[in-house]
């Protein structure tokens, strides 16, 4: 390999270390200052006779670029520092970790004027609540569809569970945590498993705890639910780790009836 | 008392502009509120601040690039938004009344602390290992979630959180920094 070769390589991977640096800097909030920015200027000048092609034109103007970005960051960083809210983040930190979180709430609350708001009714919810009303079905066609739902249902808090002694307040995440394994261990052998098959328990009380907890897995993105609409089968498919859904995705909200009829049918279905 | 009646009226219409919402964020622009309530609508609004104060509430402005030094210029004043916000105190028991629970209220001074002593800009791992040490770990994600969602912070495509419109109308980050670090 000829010398200009060489050099234009080492060039090369010199200025992706710049880049690469700058956005270091940039992406993880690293004090700004520590890119020698001369040296870095120093290092781009020196092969910028050596650059040609468009590609390796395009590096160097990504390289300088990056370089522009991290003097911004130090030009930002300075005026922070000059202004009363700046704080050693270390220390905020050391604090913040020192204080039970009560009276980190407290002093949240001195310092917190929520907005006042009141909710109303816009053109646009109005249109699609028309929409709504055009597309629904009529009452006694809907009837004849859902006859089996005919039980009156309600909803439940996990206050009134906690009442209930359903769950217990101080466990729930350590509860969380471990039926989370439970269900990856029974669902190891086909990566998913039958809905019922997990929650269906010996007793009534024990199958709604576990639906109910189930619910939480998936909200909570530990696991999802995999629907053949044809056969009408629910799997539960647990996650190696969590991987969150709330506010990046549209959510949808999918009620299981548990009633009792259901656990016996289902008992009897194990029985058999 | 053809006077009265004028600023009785231009006192209602400011109420209503302001309590409800009329767009997907509160508040309202001062632009908003110059053509719906007339050039002295400074006027109107330091009159409605004043009543409502026997309220506990105040009606407070803010600019868009941060409380200027001196007096607000018209360009800058148009730009702000108007918002009716708590003018004392909650309790924890009101907050969790308006659904927030301790831990929530924790994480989102946590949150906002972190990001604030960051410069204003964070990646989203850093605030997530940080609440991970005070509250369970499904929490922290969950809960940085519905922070984003109530436009306390924000994220963008390099999972960076920032401060976000309503910390800059509810929180006094000055003051909430300021009472950590004296603890």
């Amino acid at each position: 390999m000829s010398t200009r070769k060489q050099k234009k390589a080492q060039g090369k991977a010199h200025l992706q270390r710049i880049i690469d640096l700058c956005r270091t800097v940039e992406e993880r909030g690293i004090d700004p200052f520590l890119v020698e920015t001369d040296d870095v200027l120093k290092t781009i000048r020196e092969y910028f006779p050596e650059w040609g092609d468009p590609e390796e034109r395009c590096l160097d103007a990504e390289a300088l670029h990056e370089l522009a970005s991290t003097i911004k960051l130090q030009s930002e960083w300075v005026k922070h520092r000059s202004t009363s809210l700046y704080t050693d983040p270390f220390l905020i930190e050391e604090k913040l970790q020192r204080l039970p979180k009560e009276e980190i709430a407290a002093i949240f609350l001195k310092s917190w004027r929520p907005i006042v708001e009141f909710e109303q009714l816009s053109p646009n919810s109005f249109m699609e609540a028309i929409r709504y009303w055009q597309s629904l079905a009529p009452i006694n066609e809907r009837w004849q569809r859902s006859e089996s739902l005919r039980i009156q249902t309600e909803t439940t808090t996990r206050e009134e569970l906690l009442d209930q002694q359903i769950i217990a307040e101080r466990e729930f995440s350590q509860k969380l945590e471990t039926f989370w394994e439970e269900l990856k261990q029974e669902a190891k052998a086909e990566g998913k498993i039958e809905y019922w098959s997990f929650i269906g328990a010996p007793t009534y009380r024990e199958t709604v705890r576990r639906a109910y907890l189930t619910s939480f897995l998936i909200t909570y993105g530990y696991a999802t639910l995999e629907i053949d609409w044809l056969e009408e089968i629910i799997h539960i498919k647990p996650f190696t780790i969590p991987v969150p859904t709330i506010g990046k995705k549209q959510a949808i909200s999918l009620p299981i009836p548990i009633t009792i009829e259901d656990w016996q049918r289902w008992r009897e279905g194990v029985k058999t | 008392m053809r006077r009265k009646a004028y600023y009785a009226a231009k006192l209602k219409r400011a109420t209503h502009m302001l309590f409800f919402k009329r767009h997907r964020r509160p508040g309202v622009k001062g632009w908003e509120l110059r053509k719906r309530l007339g050039t002295d609508y400074a006027k109107i609004i330091a009159l409605l601040d004043r009543y409502l104060e026997k309220l506990d509430l105040q009606v407070k402005t803010v600019f868009e690039e941060g409380t200027p030094s001196e007096k607000p210029t018209r360009e800058q004043l148009d730009r702000a938004r108007v918002y009716v916000t708590l003018r004392g105190e909650l309790t924890p028991k009101e907050t969790k009344m308006m659904g927030w629970r301790i831990d929530d209220i924790a994480g989102l001074a946590i949150t906002i602390s972190t990001i604030i002593s960051k410069k204003g800009k964070v990646p989203r791992k850093e605030v997530e290992d940080v609440l991970r040490r005070k509250l369970p770990g499904w929490k922290a994600n969950v809960n940085i979630d519905r922070y984003i969602r109530e436009g306390y912070i924000e994220g963008d495509e390099r999972e960076q959180l920032y401060l976000a419109w309503r910390t800059r109308a509810e929180v006094d980050q000055k003051k909430l920094v300021e009472m950590v670090m004296a603890q």
